[in-house]
């Protein structure tokens, strides 16, 4: 019904989405929030590929190793935020520039 | 019917897309948030469009029920709260733009011209030929994701309750 371009496009735009937030955000959570939406276009490009170009399930297979992948990085990343900001009180990315705590 | 499921389509489409420029552009954090909320249901809503009927359920679960709830607990407990409208600030915007223009501009023309081979298999139900497909080929990709989980969740916890137990 609908081509792999128009799936192709809109991933494509989930993902230039999720970079930008990623370079110009300066709150840590929304820069975890564009890695969800980068990590949201690959899976959709996954799933439209397996449906227009394979035929078969291997790209759906794919796309729940990234929803396994985005949920335990999520957990993990907002710990670190949080430990982050009894730190330092903030959670800006460009004050965390240091290894020790 | 052929009509109404591209207006269906199309509405999704321009959702996931126009609620992704909100997470990225808007002043106030929870409203990002908010529209994260919009953008995972338009995807699981494509995801229902390409066939995909065990991933949109679990789209919704994971990142709607899961993830976002997440994010949200994460803005509410590294800010202080006296009002919703907790505010963000962005830097390098401009320098940010430049090389995300020609990324976009490139992988587009990249979509326009490539030839795609279109084989179209009729859609169904696909929740039983996955759970084969993970007990089967990729068996020991499935279990190491099992493990990944566990040690997300145990490193999770340690990570967020260190601080607290030392002062106690």
């Amino acid at each position: 019904m609908h081509s792999l371009t128009v799936y192709l496009c809109i991933s494509l735009a989930l993902f230039v989405l999720g970079l930008l937030a990623m370079m110009t955000r300066k709150n840590a959570i929304s820069v975890l929030m564009g890695i969800e939406l980068i990590l949201n276009s690959a899976g959709l490009n996954f799933v439209a590929f397996s449906r227009f170009a394979t035929g078969n399930l291997d790209g759906q297979g794919a796309a729940v190793f990234v929803i396994i992948v985005a949920a335990a990085e999520a957990a993990v990343a907002l710990a670190v935020f949080l430990n982050l900001y009894r730190l330092k009180a903030t959670t800006e990315v460009d004050k965390a520039s240091e290894l020790r705590g | 019917m052929e009509t109404l499921s591209h207006i269906v389509f199309w509405f999704f489409a321009v959702l996931t897309v126009g609620s992704a420029v909100v997470v990225v552009f808007h002043r106030r954090i929870i409203y990002s948030a908010f529209a994260l909320l919009f953008t995972f249901f338009g995807v699981a809503a494509l995801y229902v469009f390409l066939a995909a009927d065990f991933l949109a359920a679990s789209q919704v679960l994971i990142y709607v029920g899961g993830i976002l709830t997440l994010i949200i607990f994460g803005v509410f407990l590294t800010a202080k709260i006296t009002t919703l409208d907790i505010p963000q600030q962005t830097h390098q915007r401009y320098v940010a733009l430049i090389p995300l223009v020609f990324l976009g501009a490139g992988l587009f023309v990249l979509f326009l011209t490539t030839p795609w081979t279109h084989s179209q298999p009729p859609g169904g139900p696909t929740t039983a030929a996955l759970g084969r497909l993970l007990l089967t080929r990729y068996l020991v990709p499935f279990e190491l994701a099992s493990i990944l989980l566990l040690a997300a969740l145990v490193g999770a916890m340690r990570l967020a309750r260190y601080y607290r137990s030392r002062e106690d």
